[in-house]
This record gives C-alpha cells, sequence and structure tokens, in this order.
C-alpha cells in the first residue's frame, strides 16, 4: 500500500512472524539461533544496520570476560558480580545466566570463535573468570551462524521506532526501512528487545571531530529502554550508570593492559594508588578521578620496562579489537614499554551487561510487558554479563518466548495504531521548516547532562538542585524535538534516536534523584547524600511511565535461592 | 578518528556500505563510495576489513593524537596484515595469524 501524501514514495510492508527480535546484535543473535534450533517457528531479525558487524562486537572483542574457570561454581560469579555492585543485583538473574556461560561458550567454539587452549586441550584463563581468544571476527561469526539457520529472516537496515501495546500485551512493533524507503508492520506472538544500551547522552570524552571515538557503540542509543518506557514497561536501576575506565583519547579497553601484562594503576607521583580506593569497577574510576581532583594527575597504567616482546603483543591484540590504540602508540613513535598509558574515565553509560540498568524482569526474562522479553544490554538486574552473559541471555529469552507462544497468539495491530505511527513519520518527512536541527538538540542535550546530571566537567557528581534543573531543560529539549523534520528515512531514524536518549536521559535524573545515598561512587555520586545507606536503600530503584509521569516504585531486594515472578502489574 | 575513501581506487562494489554498522558510508551518483556522515564513525575498522582494492583507510583526528598516518588491511589466506601508512611514506605491517589466540 502506498501513502497519498507521500513524499519520496515511501512504500509499507506488513509481515506477521512467529517471534520477532529486535536488534542483532550479541543476544539478539544468539536468540535467534536459539529458536532456530529448538523450533519450526518462524523468526524476523529487525536490525538498523548490517548484522555481519553491529552491535558491540563491531571490532572484535580480546578476551570472553564471563567463564567458569575450573574449581570455579556459578555462585561464585555471582558473589563476584553481588560485591563489585555493592548487593544491588537479582541473583536469580546472575544464577540463571552463570549456568550457561560455558555451555554458550563452546557453542562460540564449534561456530569458530578461535579460542586458546593448553597442550591437554583445556581452555587457557586470563585471571579468574576470563578466556583469551582472537575475537577479532566474532560477529562475523555468529552472523553467518543466523544467516544460515532456517526460518530466520534477518531484515538489515530496518530501524524499530516503537512497539505496538494494547492492555500491557504486546502485538508487534513498527520500523523504518532506511534504505528500501519503506514503513514495516510487523506482528508477532512475542517479541525480544534486544537493542544494547544508550551511549551519547552525556557529552563525550572528544566532543569534537572524534566524538563517536567512544567506549560503546555510539549506535547504541537506547531505543529498547525508551519503547519500553513509552509503553509503560517497569524499569530497574537506571541510576547505577557505567563509567568506564579506558587509554586516554582512544577509550581503548584497559583490562588488557592491566590483567595481561600486569600494569598497575599510577598517579603522577608514581604512586601505585588503586589500594588506596579499592578494586571495584567504581571504585578503580572513583581513584582515578580523586588522584586527579587532589593534583596528583594525570594517571597512567604503568607499562614501562615491559618486554619488547610483550609490546608486539600487546600491539597486536590491541588490532584485534581497539585499533586506534595500536595506531596511537605508532603515531606517537612510542612503544608502551617506553611510555606509560594515560587513563581516564569516560562519560556515563545506561548499560544493562555492565552495571544493572535496565527491563525489569522474571527469571525468564519476561518484562512486565506481557509477551515481551529482554535479553542483553537492555535488560536489567543482572551486571557483568559480557559476551557470554548477553549470549546466555539470549538463550533464556528465546526459549522462554517458545513455550509462551504455545498457547499465546496475539491479536492482528489495530489499523489505528498504525496509522498514528505511519502519520508521525510522514509528519517528519512533510515538514519544511524546523527551529534546530537533531545535531544541535543532541548536543544540548549532551551539556545539560554533563553540567546537571554528573557528567566528566562535574567529576560524576551531582546535587538534588541540579537534577531538577537538568529535567526542566531536558522536558524543554523534548517539547523541541517534536517539531522536526527530515529529508529521507535514515534523518526520520536520527529523530527517533534523539527522541529515544532524550526519554532515557529523564529515566536515569529521575533515578539518580531517588536514590538519596551514595553507593557506588562516580556512577551515582550524590553530593546531598555522600554516604552508603543501607538502612534505607537496600532496595531497587524501580520505575514506569504513567499518563507521561515517571513513576518511582522502590522493590526489596530479591534473595539468593528464590525466582522472581511478575505478581503485581 | 575516522575514514578515508579513495575514489579513484573505488570500484563501487558497495561491500563497505553494506557492512557499516553506523549506516555511514553511501554510494554516490558516480557509483563510488563516500563516509556522508564522516564525525560519527566508531572507528570499528569493520569496512576497511571489507574493501578488496585497499582504497579504505583509517586515521585518528589530531583531537586524539593523529598525525597523518593511516591504517588498512588485507587478508591472505588466514592472514590479516594491518598496514600502516606513516606520513612520511614509510610502513610498518604487522601480520595477525586469524587462527591463533591473543597472547593477553
Amino acid at each position: 500500500m502506498k501513502d497519498e501524501r507521500n513524499k519520496g514514495d515511501m512504500g509499507a510492508v506488513r509481515i506477521k512472524t512467529d517471534i520477532l527480535i529486535i536488534g542483532g546484535g550479541t543476544a539478539g543473535c544468539y536468540a535467534a539461533l536459539t529458536i532456530a534450533e529448538n523450533s519450526d517457528k518462524k523468526v524476523i531479525v529487525c536490525e538498523k544496520a548490517h548484522i555481519k558487524r553491529s552491535g558491540c562486537l563491531a571490532a572484535g572483542v580480546n578476551a570472553l570476560n564471563a567463564y567458569i574457570t575450573e574449581g570455579k561454581v556459578p555462585q561464585d560469579y555471582v558473589d563476584y558480580a553481588k560485591k563489585d555492585a555493592a548487593n544491588i543485583v537479582r541473583e536469580d538473574l546472575l544464577l540463571t545466566m552463570s549456568e550457561r556461560l560455558n555451555s554458550v561458550t563452546e557453542k562460540l567454539e564449534q561456530l569458530g570463535l578461535v579460542i586458546l587452549k593448553d597442550e591437554n586441550g583445556k581452555y587457557v584463563t586470563r585471571g579468574d573468570r576470563n578466556l583469551k581468544i582472537n575475537g577479532e571476527n566474532i560477529k562475523p561469526i555468529l552472523a553467518k551462524a543466523v544467516q544460515e539457520s532456517k526460518n530466520v529472516t534477518v531484515l538489515n537496515r530496518v530501524c524499530i521506532i516503537a512497539f505496538s501495546v494494547e492492555d500491557n500485551r504486546i502485538r508487534g512493533a513498527f520500523g523504518i526501512g532506511i534504505e528500501d524507503n519503506t514503513f514495516y508492520i510487523l506482528d508477532a506472538d512475542a517479541v525480544i528487545v534486544a537493542t544494547g544500551g544508550a551511549a551519547g547522552l552525556y557529552k563525550p570524552n572528544n566532543p569534537g571531530f572524534s566524538r563517536h571515538k567512544m567506549w560503546y557503540p555510539p549506535f547504541n542509543t537506547g531505543a529498547g529502554y525508551a519503547m519500553g518506557i513509552r509503553a509503560g514497561a517497569e524499569m530497574t536501576t537506571f541510576e547505577m550508570r557505567f563509567i568506564a575506565l579506558r587509554c586516554k583519547d582512544t577509550i581503548a579497553p584497559t583490562g588488557t593492559l592491566a590483567q595481561g601484562v600486569g600494569a598497575k594503576q599510577i598517579n603522577s607521583l608514581g604512586e601505585v594508588y588503586e589500594q588506596k580506593y579499592g578494586l571495584t569497577t567504581s571504585e578503580r574510576v572513583y581513584g582515578t578521578v580523586n588522584e586527579n581532583r587532589e593534583g596528583r594527575g594525570p594517571c597512567y597504567l604503568r607499562t614501562v620496562g615491559i618486554s619488547p616482546e610483550q609490546d608486539e603483543s600487546l600491539k597486536k591484540a590491541y588490532l584485534n579489537m581497539a585499533p586506534s590504540q595500536t595506531l596511537k602508540w605508532i603515531e606517537s613513535g612510542k612503544n608502551p614499554s617506553e611510555q606509560n598509558v594515560e587513563i581516564e574515565g569516560t562519560e556515563p553509560y545506561i548499560v544493562g551487561g555492565h552495571t544493572a540498568s535496565g527491563y525489569w524482569v522474571d527469571t525468564n526474562r519476561a518484562t512486565t510487558i506481557k509477551g515481551l522479553y529482554a535479553a542483553g544490554d537492555v535488560a536489567g538486574g543482572c551486571p557483568q554479563k559480557y559476551v557470554t552473559g548477553a549470549l546466555a541471555e539470549g538463550e533464556i529469552a528465546a526459549l522462554a518466548a517458545l513455550d509462551f507462544i504455545k498457547d499465546n497468539h496475539a491479536e492482528r495491530i489495530d489499523e489505528s495504531d498504525i496509522r498514528y505511527h505511519i502519520d508521525e513519520v510522514f509528519g517528519f518527512l512533510l515538514r519544511e521548516k524546523q527551529l534546530f536541527d537533531t545535531e544541535q538538540l543532541e548536543e544540548a542535550m549532551q551539556t545539560v547532562m554533563d553540567s546537571y546530571a554528573g557528567g566528566i566537567k562535574t567529576n560524576y557528581c551531582y546535587t538534588e538542585q541540579q537534577l531538577d534543573i537538568a529535567d526542566e531543560k531536558i522536558k524543554t529539549l523534548q517539547k523541541l524535538s517534536r517539531y522536526m523534520k527530515a529529508d529521507d528515512l535514515q534523518e526520520v531514524m536520527y529523530i527517533y534516536e534523539l527522541r529515544e536518549r532524550l526519554t532515557v536521559c529523564r529515566s536515569v535524573i529521575a533515578h539518580l534523584r531517588a536514590r538519596k545515598e551514595t553507593r557506588w561512587h562516580s556512577f551515582a555520586e550524590n553530593l546531598d547524600y555522600p554516604e552508603k545507606d543501607d538502612q534505607n536503600f537496600l532496595k531497587y530503584v524501580n520505575s514506569r511511565m504513567e499518563n507521561g509521569e515517571i513513576k518511582i516504585i522502590f522493590r526489596d531486594l530479591v534473595k539468593g535461592g528464590s525466582n522472581y515472578e511478575h505478581t503485581d502489574q | 578518528m575516522s575514514i578515508r575513501i579513495n575514489k579513484d581506487e573505488c570500484i563501487g562494489c558497495g561491500k563497505c556500505q553494506q557492512v557499516c554498522p553506523g549506516s555511514l558510508i553511501k554510494i554516490g551518483d558516480d557509483n563510488k563510495a563516500y563516509i556522508k556522515y564522516p564525525k560519527d564513525c566508531w572507528g570499528c575498522t569493520s569496512c576497511i576489513k571489507e574493501c578488496p582494492v585497499d582504497a579504505l583507510r583509517f586515521y585518528l583526528g589530531a583531537d586524539i593524537g593523529g598525525k597523518g598516518s593511516s591504517l588498512y588491511t588485507q587478508k591472505r589466506g588466514d592472514i590479516l596484515k594491518w598496514i600502516v601508512v606513516k606520513f612520511d611514506g614509510s610502513r610498518i605491517i604487522t601480520d595477525i595469524n586469524t587462527k591463533e589466540s591473543n597472547k593477553y
């Protein structure tokens, strides 16, 4: 069908599938593989780029960071993640994930991933939880397996813009094909959202030409969070922001230096400072921030003195995951053995694979919207997932969705819902004037978050008064974002991405305001409440959008040994 | 940090356009690839690895320490060759066996 008011011939197609997977990254691809191997159900994977290199694994990955090594049990991994997050985790989610870490690793190896083994054929470990791999081609390996699966259709360059939800039951989703200029109406009995976390909310480390040289994929805009928030899904722990400690400028990983060659964090005086602050993920960032604040910056990872052989191995390791760092060493004319590597904290991200932000799910990864499942970085309560944890969650969500659709079939998406979303897209295409473009509003949003919601500018700190200002300013930007124009569907996608980020920003601000304590330095550094408050805040901060306002819900911790089920929606 | 596409070398095969995780590369009316949104590049080098004629180069912006060197790759069997061309034209070549794990 064609719309009579079309500009640029936007067409529309309607497709019915059994299970729709939104996002063809790590978790989404594995969910598709799981369904194909366990059923003959029809699956559509919608990916706004191309699954060969989309998502977090585009450049590759240097190690598998979540594996149960010999002598350890899944509960050890749960305990580690719980400690790192100062208890604000869902132990049921961590345990069910941890139980699958090793089987998904074996599967990856079968698919073709190179994993280092010793002479006895056992995986060689790095530290307590890591495996050494050649992960440059990990995403093409996963993508190829998906493309070869029966009953799986991949729609590349189709960006999902909204769920269709009626009476808290998902019926499918709407998308725009940025290359085929088509509006997609996708009916499904169950939907798995696997769109990743949110980058680009805060002003980045290098806001100029290299603004996208960031830790997390700049193309992960928090779409899954925002679509869920708007549809009334309950969300958890958005106040546990993630800030990565990275190599300065290139924002390349530091773990390879710290764990690979044993490089210690030192300040400008050459003192090893990490013991002063503790070794959790947030404490490592905080220590670096504080050393700088107290005049002992810059801070480094001490690589001077490593061997020439280690120099070469490091340069190769970085080519396999963050080639810009190797290029940086070459540009500077000095190897890591000749100069320490300066480190800095990134801007904050919202990412459920590292911290615990995301959908409030039950043990099956079912969200509070019936028929909607979440896996990977969009799913909350289960930090430290990394690659293998995202695969495990993709598997859990896929099996649960398969079980669900046995006796649950969704009604077709309502015509009025279709009309509303097509009109919205045409609205952007037909508008001839706008006050500001997406780039200007994105920059304004990042400046607000940087200044008033604990960005790099304020050393990640904030006060309640600042958060109030941030919320007012983001609300204003949301109003301005209604009046935008686009020349094609890629520009329409940029408008939706901006709006998604603004929606996520408002939730982040509301969550930061609700947790009146400082449980994690830097990640949520509340200057009005600088201490940890176990009396009142050994709780989850959850939220739900009701009538356009964010309602905060405090929930008691789910204790180890019990499985959480949704009961009170 | 971003990429450059040498139009004289480009054969318009579209592989770089297809793989870009940001949908930043387009094919122009001249049937050559170009990067439409250079500042939006994440630096993942996926496009560089696809190019069959070495027309793409990855480089660091001056804001993060770039001094004019550029990087491209060539696949030779199991070997992925990473070639850095420095500003003075000299080359540094690193061979990585894709069947071997990282040491670190």
